[in-house]
């Protein structure tokens, strides 16, 4: 299984765990998981057209991936707000 | 005591004070993330807050204590699967009946909830117009700011839409149908202006006591309807600049309204770097300037359409207006005096009171 890391707020929301292990062959299947699994999450990352939010980052193993980027068991995907504001 | 609701970039501030005095710093809520609009629901004394997290997106969250714990309502998106998504939600508005509040946002949309604010379902009859017709989107997004019941009746609504026009309900959001009849969209071609839909309505407010007129801050032009939206006869005649966002009607008199005038839609701040709110106590016939204890000297100053307030409950009618400045203005007398609540918040988006 994959690993996904998050922090706050998203960690509170996904049952105080910072890393899971979640299974799916893409990123936006193991969102859709972690959603699944943590509804308190829904909305938060996915917005309703299934689409990672603007301003939220994914990163695979380092680099940055998008809801269709591969994933396999060892992979880890940090979920991160981007650098952005004002 | 009057509680100000001050909704701002930065995070929810409640100030407590009286009339004429710079009221105290309490809670601050939501640091950082911009909060679009709160208030304190007089039916059940809950606080609602609306908040567009740049990272997370729009929800709206609940709480009895603004210093206590914070709930997440369910329900406020759109159908999973589509090809929209929630942008923001601009404004929240109690209903008739005891715990019900609606909340209107971007992409023009409308959630009703009949339990104090913990879950929320969206308006699917007007969502419907919106996918099926060409509503375009204002400065600000396609966004649905006004919500005003109709005293004593539930079935009766209307909703303003910046800038799909206004729309008007009598059997609780089943069915809608436009009200725009006399509004003029002066910022379209000369040929299109008078038959347009795309109609950039700013704020919208409901004289309580008589229910069938409203007032209206257009996007340029100030409006009055006697007939319950079904049409709409221009005010704006002897305002320095019939540009503006916020509008206020007095509860207790139908005639009475105030507008706080911008320069024009290419330069919106208060005029000649005065400050001043306008006052018609003759339902737009005429319009007095109120501007005693406000700057009058090198004040831009620009007051969003939520930012702008009556104090309900309050008597004499307190008034409280907020700027992207970060100043917090009041009046404990209708308008005839201003004191300065609060300086140097961030920018305020919206002002809700109550006493």
């Amino acid at each position: 299984m994959a690993v996904i890391r998050v922090r706050e707020p998203l960690k509170k929301l996904a049952g105080g765990q910072s890393e899971q292990a979640i299974d799916g062959t893409t990123v936006a299947e193991l969102l859709r998981e972690l959603e699944r699994t943590h509804p308190a999450i829904g909305g938060w990352i996915l917005d309703e057209r299934g689409q990672v939010r603007r301003h939220i980052n994914v990163f695979v193993n380092g680099e940055r991936g998008e809801e269709s980027t591969a994933v396999g068991a060892d992979d880890r995907i940090d979920i991160l707000p981007a650098i952005s504001g004002g | 005591m009057t509680e100000l609701l001050v909704s701002t970039k930065k995070g929810l501030f409640v100030l407590d004070g009286e009339p004429g005095e710079a009221f105290a710093p309490g809670a601050r809520a939501f640091a950082g993330e911009p909060v679009e609009h709160a208030l304190r629901d007089p039916h059940s004394g809950r606080l609602i807050a609306s908040v567009t997290s740049a990272f997370y997106g729009p929800k709206i969250w609940y709480a009895d204590d603004p210093e206590g714990e914070w709930n997440e309502a369910d329900g406020v998106a759109l159908p999973d699967g589509g090809d929209a998504a929630l942008e923001r939600i601009w404004v929240i508005a109690t209903g008739e009946e005891d715990g019900t509040l609606y909340a209107g946002g971007d992409p023009g949309v409308l959630f009703e909830s009949r339990d104090a604010g913990a879950t929320w379902e969206l308006n699917r009859a007007l969502w419907e117009h919106k996918a099926q017709e060409d509503w375009q989107p204002g400065g600000g997004g396609l966004c649905l700011h006004s919500i005003l019941p109709w005293p004593g009746d539930p079935d009766r609504l209307t909703v303003a839409v910046s800038a799909a026009g206004v729309w008007l309900t009598e059997d609780r959001g089943k069915t809608w149908r436009r009200g725009n009849k006399g509004l003029l969209a002066r910022y379209l071609p000369e040929a299109d202006q008078e038959q347009s839909t795309a109609l950039c309505v700013h704020h919208l407010e409901r004289a309580p006591l008589r229910p069938e007129r409203m007032f209206m801050q257009f996007h340029g032009g100030v409006y009055r309807s006697d007939d319950a939206g079904e049409s709409w006869t221009d005010i704006g005649a002897g305002l320095p600049s019939d540009f503006g966002f916020p509008i206020v009607v007095d509860p207790t008199d139908p005639d009475s309204a105030y507008v706080i005038p911008l320069n024009a839609d290419m330069d919106r701040v208060t005029p000649e770097g005065r400050v001043r709110v306008y006052e018609t106590r003759d339902a737009g016939a005429s319009w007095s300037a109120r501007g005693e204890g406000l700057p009058q000297q090198e004040a831009y100053l620009t007051v969003l359409r939520q930012a702008f307030c009556r104090c309900a409950g309050g008597a004499p009618l307190e008034l409280y207006f907020g700027a992207t400045s970060g100043d917090v203005f009041g009046s404990g007398d209708a308008g005839a005096s201003w004191f300065t609540v609060a300086t140097r918040l961030p920018p305020v988006h919206a002002v809700t009171g109550a006493r």
